[in-house]
């Protein structure tokens, strides 16, 4: 059986905020979802399906069904990380197909700049983890992990600094245009290398924000689409897998996009080629560039000559991405990337992206994430949607 | 040169599927896992073989290996260097470089085991150049 077809995104909401710090993470929870099913005509009384990740506060779903007093007949907590949201959708539309709910709730929402955070501290990810005692005392953080990915892809394919730091002058372009991006000015390729190094090849510019904030979406079965006033985006196909170090054959030269993909491809009937607008994870440059070639938009390698000269950029290059400016500059919140990829690729196949960035003819979009760490263990997803 | 001040090594949180290694190591001596099963070792040290999921038993490691990736941690209290070092006996696993010139770490490079007290005072496993 194939979810092709079987369901519909008809809500998206990204919470405006970048600081919250007179908000709980409930309520931003809370604040979202009502922003999603305002979106799309609903009211909470609608939703039968709730789904959420590790960032909803209480035991999986449970906490916040009841802090938002949900009637349910399905529950899903699926924890991937970052990219939990974009796996989320594809589950939901899972369940729709099998009968399980009509009305798909997901949110996600988080206030780490509010408490602090920062990717360059070592974070603990669970002191009962099997990895924990022979990682965590190495000093392994979030950006020193992709780091790594970045310095072996230099050291392969010659990658280069510069190439990396196009993908953020791209993103910077996208953001000036988004009155709520936390950075809005635009850089050039030398402010991102002439910016200080965090960890080494990776500089202060090669990162994402973190930011307080949240986003939801409402998936719907095409009998409840229909009665909607919405445009309608329909899901055509999605993938998700996962890559770790593999008993120590570690190869960090691609992530777990390279089987997430070509599941996703397949579903869709669709190849790299038909991707009019792709939203690509970004928490670091690197991030993208090894997704891009592991999606296929192109070989394994030539990540670097792809995204250079602008590639990226809406109205400029071949691959317009995260034209609201992504992690790198709009948005991270929760440190978790997935549900605003999947906001704006909806946002531009209904075109009403910003006008600057919006792609013309946008019939067919993906979104794409990875969640924990490319440097150590990971897991993706890959969803591929039509405007219908 | 390397900074006078060294980072603190947090203690691993040592369980009964991995104390032979750390017993070991306070003798001074390298453990390495093996798969029973393939004959290969494998990284990180657990109680089931990550290849068959069956019997794993210790052998010595030489403690002798190749940086595959390096990134030195710049935004830090003190400079540190988390690595990925490929053992001669085939494994690569995450690991710090120390006892180095920070700017001349490099990806090829020989490195060997070195010993350095974790915030408890216990052997924890470093690599250093060879």
């Amino acid at each position: 059986m194939s979810i092709k077809g079987k369901a519909y995104i008809m809500g998206a909401f990204e919470h405006p905020t970048r600081l919250a710090k007179d908000k709980s993470v409930a309520q931003l929870h809370a604040e979202c979802a009502l922003g999603a099913l305002q979106d799309a005509g609903l009211t909470k009384d609608d939703v039968d399906g709730y789904f959420c990740a590790g960032d909803a506060p209480g035991m999986g779903p449970v906490g916040m069904s009841d802090y938002m007093n949900l009637k349910l007949r399905h529950l899903d907590s699926t924890e991937m990380g970052g990219c939990s949201y974009i796996a989320h959708v594809a589950h939901a539309a899972e369940a729709i197909a099998a009968g399980k709910c009509s009305v798909a709730l997901i949110t996600l929402a988080g206030r780490p700049r509010s408490e602090g955070h920062s990717g360059a501290v070592p974070r603990m990810r669970g002191a009962d983890a099997p990895d924990t005692q022979w990682e965590f005392p190495t000093g392994v953080a979030t950006v020193n992990a992709y780091a790594m990915c970045a310095a072996r892809h230099m050291h392969e394919y010659g990658t280069t600094a510069e190439q990396l730091a196009w993908i953020k002058v791209a993103a910077s372009h996208h953001a000036q245009h988004n009155p709520h991006a936390m950075l809005r000015d635009v850089v050039t390729v030398e402010q991102v290398v002439g910016s200080p190094l965090i960890a080494t090849p990776l500089h202060r510019l090669d990162c994402c924000v973190v930011s307080d904030g949240g986003g939801a979406l409402i998936v719907t079965s095409p009998e409840v689409a229909k009665q909607l006033k919405r445009p309608k985006v329909k899901v055509l196909g999605a993938g998700e897998s996962f890559k770790g170090q593999m008993g120590g054959q570690v190869d960090l030269t691609y992530s777990a996009g390279r089987r997430s993909g070509p599941i996703a491809f397949a579903e869709a009937g669709v190849t790299p080629g038909d991707i009019k607008y792709a939203s690509i994870y970004d928490s670091f440059t690197i991030t993208v560039l090894m997704q891009i070639e592991d999606l296929g938009f192109c070989e394994k390698g030539q990540g670097g000559k792809f995204v250079a000269d602008g590639n990226l950029i809406s109205g400029v290059g071949k691959l317009p991405f995260n034209t609201d400016g992504g992690g790198l500059c709009n948005n991270h919140p929760a440190n978790r990337g997935g549900i605003t990829k999947v906001i704006e690729a909806v946002r531009q196949l209904r075109g009403e992206a910003h006008p600057a960035v919006q792609v013309k003819n946008c019939d067919v979009a993906l979104a794409h994430g990875t969640g924990g760490l490319l440097g150590s263990r990971h897991a993706a997803a890959t969803l591929i949607m039509e405007r219908e | 040169m390397a900074d006078t001040k060294e980072r603190a090594i947090p203690a691993p949180l040592v369980n009964p599927e991995t104390e032979p290694f750390w017993a070991a190591a306070k003798e001074g001596r390298f453990l390495l896992p093996f798969c029973v099963e393939t004959g290969k070792a494998f990284w990180y040290p657990r109680g089931v073989s990550p290849f068959t999921l069956g019997k794993v038993e210790w052998r010595e490691s030489r403690g002798t290996g190749t940086i595959y990736s390096v990134s030195v941690m710049k935004r830090a209290p003190q400079i540190y260097a988390i690595a990925y070092v490929t053992l001669d006996e085939g494994c690569t696993m995450m690991t710090n470089i120390v006892d180095c010139d920070w700017d001349g770490l490099a990806i090829g490079q020989r490195v060997q085991v070195t010993w350095k007290p974790d915030e408890e005072g216990n052997p924890y496993p470093q690599f250093k150049p060879a």
